[in-house]
């Protein structure tokens, strides 16, 4: 029987509400595009069927539609597919692209005994005749579609033919002129081939070349640019710094894994060396914590770059020892302000809005579909963000103890499983070492991936299943650098050799360096003694997860690679990994011109709380957090929301992991931008010191806190930037060795630069630090929200005078000359005692000072609690003379505490504090109402509902879809 | 005495299976995860089962249709010994995806006949959007055997696809007046609601839950298995100075699953 190709078109019957069209509508109203119409929506399938129309009806009705809902309606791709009245609009992956949903249609076609290829899925979208061109274009660009990696038709005159063949791509191995290449040649080589390697690097490739007396050939010279590349090699942090008249040696060495080293805290089991940091957690687990980046991806496709941000991170815990399974994700983003105006948004970037959209989506759907919850995160927003926002993605696992040693042994197989390779994010590595500029969208599509979570969780389900059955010796994923970088590491110490040919492609036509550098998701590489081929291959097979043996670790010390039956590689492991010229970067430090903001005026102090409140930065995250599901797996024992309205702004979160045991542990982070404009050493300190605050409120034990962290710079080769790179490297060493919490793991994208058109920006410097502490029993979590009225509100910690950096800083409009400093002497005594409160069951609630200071720590408690409050601020401990009213309320002093006691628990707490400032500055009440005295006067009084109403405002993007529950759809 | 055997099925983007297994457990079962395949290629291992577990996730990706791929790869290979389980005994627990391809496969509500014609749908939620959040349900039915004594409910939904629709008003009416509707989204007082948020996904009749005929089946949108400990209540620290319960609201439902096997099989 001959194939006949189908279009398959499901979209919503008239008599049931078009739930996607109203939420388009709204984001469209939203953008300023005015429709004049209703919007419609469909959902479509091209595709090959061995059968006739009737197989096509069937496929529809039994597979593709739900008769309760949808309508169906099939044509050839070569008919006209517009309708008779209104403007149709298509989108449809371009070539090449992921389309998970094919492979599903297939699988469900197949148990109808319908035999289907080629699959297609698009989108179609109905609007009014009467839309002008120019909104139907916007429409298309900005809303419906991602034009990197989809196609817009607009009023097409035929359907949308199955996948088409790809043709084979021609095998011509190329090698490259280098060895009497001249220094501008080289450069221009670099940069055409998008290698991002410097002169230098370039001229010591040539040395190695001349040497052994023949050119590269081009997979060379691609696998030496993906292993060499910033995001491999950390090449700023590892390399010779010259700073105020020193040389610094590894930044990294000397500093944070330095702290790590000089701690040797006992529970540390493995840091700095796999995939992610190792933990002890109890005996029969370890805990692993990994967070990485992914920024560029995201600029250009928020969905796809977040969501591969989740599942590469995901796939590191998986690399982690024998594969540790992946129990808990955080998320840190930082984005422009959502209320830019529409004209403010610099050509070829997106808005905050969409942006924020695409990346909330785009985790929310890897990890939710993994099954992974996502629990513990923070928001920041900067306009310096605009064209450069900030994704972090972290995946914290639990990995049995008898499963953390690896090795790769020569005669081990090279087995790859998981998804199949594509052109997709060819030049990942190489891409994020460079600065973002308004053609990037277009330039780098190929770096942008698309994930199938679904993929990935196949993989992660037949890959515990063979780890328990000790069927490999070594893991690792395949992420940057795609197969160059993971049979590179895996071989470092053996060598290796690869067939390209087997490697399972998506489509004909990839060449050999595009299969070996690809950046396909969802692929792990395992080592495999060859006695367990064949049990390895059923265990994939069974959860029809495709593995193939691509090669074998030897013992040659080479890196090698055939393609048809020809060797195209041929590299020294130790040229790969150890010949790298180290780099010499000048930094300075940054001379800063900083004023001090205007004091708030007495007047403006009742209006501040409301305002600050309503600060992106520190107004309610419930949007994010409620789309990620934070409770599967049920370990979640402190949710991201407290209070009995699940609606206050919890510290972080608390998860026991184990079914059925009370040992937890507890996850935080610290990160504040706006201080390192200041002072970057104190914005470091005060990021350790604050994600130490979040765990430890939460029950954590100060004394079993892991600490990782994630730089985000702007570019280093400007010396300033490096300068404040220094700065907060030092601070980390200093924060950690006073708190005696090691850095486990970390991860730096120091590329943060955009250009809006000949201006080059940096980011502000941006360190994100998440620290993940033990709780050993979860009965003695805490949380925030005040539980009842009649309670003492103790502040631990005195206040002091400084304002650089904060919220009340920016609002007096300067970042003020000083931020207030971390005092490491006196604040790791003070975490203790918080503790040692928490567990001897003395405090009610408890929250830390951070952003907004004491006002607003108080105000989420009391509305979190929904239980009144008043405070007086007279009655702070202060560091210093004559504080003004603004800085004992809304100062940002570090290392402080909010609780909520007993009055009769009073004279224990006060002992157990010690020598410890602390100062009573208010009560719980019965009424529901907010208060701030001074003294004797009233400052200002507000319902908890206006406080609570202005703090949940700002950052829910779907106010007017959530208020419309009722209508409609009666049946 | 019997001990209750569970059969936690499990396809490519399952992800509640390991949870939905330890609930039963905790009340004696023996419970074991089989991959779609195995079942597939061996039907007869349900009859060594008393119950059938159909966990959360995300099925083949929800391609298509919430849980419409593995509903299409049951009703194709595993229908006919899947009515025969429910006609001997067996329980069938259908939880958020799970009972989304309960219901395309049509064992629920089985109105006209067990994986009948397409009765009802669960759809996109009225926020056309994904929400982890926890629900009260108030009991409106003793059909189910899982229900026990159970009144109400204080669980989780996370769901993005949970707003059920029926075919025509003769489905919505035959649901109530054949008494299937066993849970239904309810505000404060206990009184089912379509207002968002109590009703997360603007389900008609505020329906979260439903059983078939036979009492054996139950699928609900909500997860019991995310609400088995005191601890798993978001409000637990509340009660410090009270104690906080071992066990939580939603383990009633796993305990009168086991206990009813016991007394019956």
């Amino acid at each position: 029987m001959t194939h006949q190709a189908f279009c398959i078109e499901v979209g919503i019957r008239p008599d049931r509400s078009d739930v996607r069209a109203a939420r388009l509508l709204a984001q469209a109203d939203e953008a300023g595009l005015t429709l004049g119409g209703d919007l419609s929506t469909a959902t479509g399938y091209s595709l090959r069927l061995a059968g006739g129309e009737d197989d096509a009806r069937r496929l529809a009705r039994e597979v593709l539609a739900d008769p309760v809902m949808n309508t169906v309606r099939i044509f050839r791709p070569e008919d006209d597919p517009r309708p008779s009245e209104g403007r149709r609009i298509e989108v449809v992956r371009r070539p090449g692209v992921m389309d998970p949903v094919s492979q599903s249609v297939v699988r469900a076609a197949a148990s109808l005994g319908l035999t289907i290829t080629d699959v297609r899925s698009w989108d179609a979208y109905l609007v009014p005749a009467s839309t002008a061109d120019d909104v139907v274009d916007e429409l298309g660009r900005t809303l419906l579609a991602n034009t990197a990696i989809e196609e817009v038709r607009v009023d097409p005159e035929q359907g949308i033919a199955p996948v088409a063949e790809l043709p084979d791509a021609p095998f011509v191995l190329r090698h490259v002129p280098l060895r009497e290449a001249p220094a501008e040649e080289l450069r221009r080589l670099s940069e055409q081939g998008c290698l991002a390697l410097d002169g230098e690097e370039m001229a010591t490739i040539q040395g190695h070349f001349v040497a052994l007396g023949r050119d590269p050939t081009d997979i060379e010279l691609e696998t030496i640019a993906q292993t060499w590349s910033e995001h491999c090699k950390h090449k700023t942090l590892t390399g010779l710094v010259e700073y105020e008249g020193e040389t610094l040696d590894n930044l990294l060495k000397s500093t944070i894994a330095r702290a790590t080293h000089e701690l040797d805290r006992e529970f540390c089991r493995s840091v700095f060396v796999d995939n992610a940091g190792v933990v002890a957690f109890d005996d029969e687990h370890h805990l692993t914590y990994k967070v990485e980046t992914h920024n560029h991806p995201s600029a250009i496709e928020p969905y796809g770059g977040a969501g591969t941000g989740m599942g590469g991170v995901l796939r590191d815990t998986m690399g982690t020892g024998l594969g540790a399974r992946p129990i808990v994700s955080t998320d840190v983003f930082c984005f422009g302000p959502p209320d830019l105006p529409l004209d403010a948004v610099p050509k070829g970037c997106l808005h905050p809005r969409r942006i924020m959209r695409g990346v909330v989506s785009g985790v929310r759907d890897y990890g939710n579909r993994m099954g992974i919850p996502t629990a513990a995160g923070a928001l920041c927003f900067d306009e310096r963000y605009v064209g450069n926002p900030l994704v972090y993605c972290g995946s914290v696992g639990l990995l049995p103890v008898d499963r953390l040693e690896k090795v790769t042994l020569p005669g081990d197989l090279i087995l790859l499983a998981g998804g199949r390779t594509g052109r997709d994010g060819i030049h990942g590595a190489t891409f994020s070492s460079l600065e973002l500029h308004d053609e990037s969208e277009t330039v780098s599509s190929g770096a942008v991936q698309i994930g199938n979570a679904i993929e990935e969780k196949k993989v992660l389900d037949a890959m515990l299943t063979a780890r328990d059955q000790g069927l490999y010796r070594c893991v690792t994923d395949c992420g940057a650098g795609g197969l160059s970088s993971a049979v590179g590491e895996m071989g470092e110490t053996t060598g290796a050799h690869v067939v390209l040919d087997t490697v399972p492609l998506k489509y004909h036509g990839l060449t050999h360096d595009e299969i070996w550098i690809s950046e396909a998701q969802e692929r792990m590489v395992y080592a495999v003694p060859p006695e367990h081929r064949e049990a390895i291959l059923a265990v994939f097979a069974a959860e029809d997860v495709e593995a193939t043996i691509i090669g074998e670790f030897n013992d040659s010390g080479q890196l090698t690679a055939e393609f048809h039956g020809e060797p195209v590689m041929d590299l020294s492991m130790q040229f790969l990994h150890d010949g790298l010229p180290r780099q010499t970067r000048k930094a300075v430090r940054r001379r800063r011109d900083l004023h001090d903001p205007t004091p708030l005026a007495a007047d403006d102090v009742a209006a501040m709380l409301p305002a600050l409140l309503a600060h992106p930065n520190v107004a309610s995250k419930a949007w994010v957090i409620r789309q990620y599901d934070h409770e599967v797996q049920a370990g979640s024992v402190v949710k991201p929301l407290v209070g009995p309205g699940h609606d206050g702004p919890g510290d972080g979160a608390v998860i026991a992991p184990v079914l059925g045991s009370r040992r937890g542990f507890a996850l935080g982070c610290g990160i504040n931008p706006n201080l390192g404009d200041v002072d970057p050493y104190q914005m470091a300190l005060h990021a350790i010191d604050e994600a130490m605050r979040n765990v430890v409120v939460l029950g954590a034990d100060p004394d079993q806190v892991s600490i990782l962290d994630n730089f985000s710079w702007g570019n280093c080769e400007k010396p300033e930037n490096l300068g404040d790179l220094v700065e907060a490297c030092r601070a980390c060493y200093d924060g950690a060795m006073a708190f005696r919490t090691p850095f486990i793991s970390g991860k730096d994208s120091l590329n943060n630069d955009y250009r809006v058109g000949n201006e080059s920006r940096s980011i502000p410097p941006t360190l994100l630090i998440s620290a993940l502490g033990i709780v050993p029993d979860v009965g003695n979590a805490m949380t925030m929200d005040l539980k009842a009225p009649g309670h003492a509100l103790l502040l631990v910690g005195a206040t002091g005078p400084h304002l650089g950096g904060s919220l009340l800083a920016q609002h007096g409009g300067a970042l003020g000359r000083t931020v207030p400093p971390v005092d490491l002497t006196a604040a790791p005594a003070v975490l203790v005692a918080i503790h040692a409160l928490i567990n001897a069951g003395l405090l009610h609630a408890c929250h830390d000072l951070s952003e907004g200071g004491l006002a607003v720590a108080a105000a989420e408690c009391a509305f979190a609690g929904d239980v009144g409050a008043e405070i007086d601020a007279a009655a702070l401990t202060l560091d210093g003379d004559d504080l003004s009213l603004g800085a004992r309320l809304f100062g940002e002093t570090p290392t402080r505490f909010l609780m909520e006691v007993d009055e009769a628990d009073l004279p224990a707490v006060t002992a157990a504090l010690g020598a410890i400032p602390w100062s009573r500055v208010g009560t719980t009440t019965p009424d529901s109402v907010f208060v701030i005295r001074d003294g004797d006067t009233e400052v200002a009084r507000w319902p908890l509902t206006v406080l609570k109403a202005a703090f949940t405002a700002t950052l829910d993007l779907d106010h007017e879809l959530e208020a419309n529950n009722g209508a409609g759809d009666a049946a | 005495m019997t001990t209750p055997s569970v059969l936690v099925l499990r396809a490519a983007g399952t992800n509640c299976d390991r949870e939905t297994g330890y609930a039963f457990e905790l009340f004696g079962a023996r419970s074991e995860t089989f991959h779609i395949n195995r079942l597939l290629d061996d039907p007869a291992l349900l009859e060594r089962h008393h119950v059938l577990a159909v966990p959360g996730g995300f099925a083949y990706g929800d391609d298509v249709g919430a849980g419409a791929v593995m509903a299409c790869e049951m009703r194709g290979r595993l229908g006919e010994p899947l009515v025969r389980f429910v006609e001997q005994g067996g329980l069938v627990l259908g939880i958020c995806n799970g009972f989304q391809v309960l219901v395309r496969l049509g064992l629920l509500p089985g109105l006209s006949a067990p994986l009948g014609a397409r009765e009802m749908s669960l759809t996109d939620n009225r926020s056309h959007k994904y929400e982890d959040r926890w629900v009260d349900l108030s009991v409106t039915s003793r059909r189910s055997v899982f229900v026990g004594d159970i009144e109400s409910l204080h669980v989780p939904v996370a769901h993005a696809e949970g707003r059920l629709v029926c075919l025509d008003d003769d489905v919505r009416r035959q649901l109530i007046d054949d008494d299937r509707v066993v849970f239904r989204y309810a505000d404060e007082t206990g009184a089912p609601t379509q207002d968002y948020p109590d009703n997360p996904n603007g389900s008609v009749d505020a329906i979260a839950g439903l059983t078939d005929a036979s009492g054996r089946v139950l699928g609900l949108m909500p997860h019991p298995e995310r609400a088995l400990f005191g601890f798993h209540v978001p409000t637990w620290t509340r009660n410090r100075n009270g104690s906080v319960p071992d066990l939580g609201p939603g383990a009633a439902l796993f305990r009168n699953a086991c206990d009813w096997v016991r007394a019956n099989r």
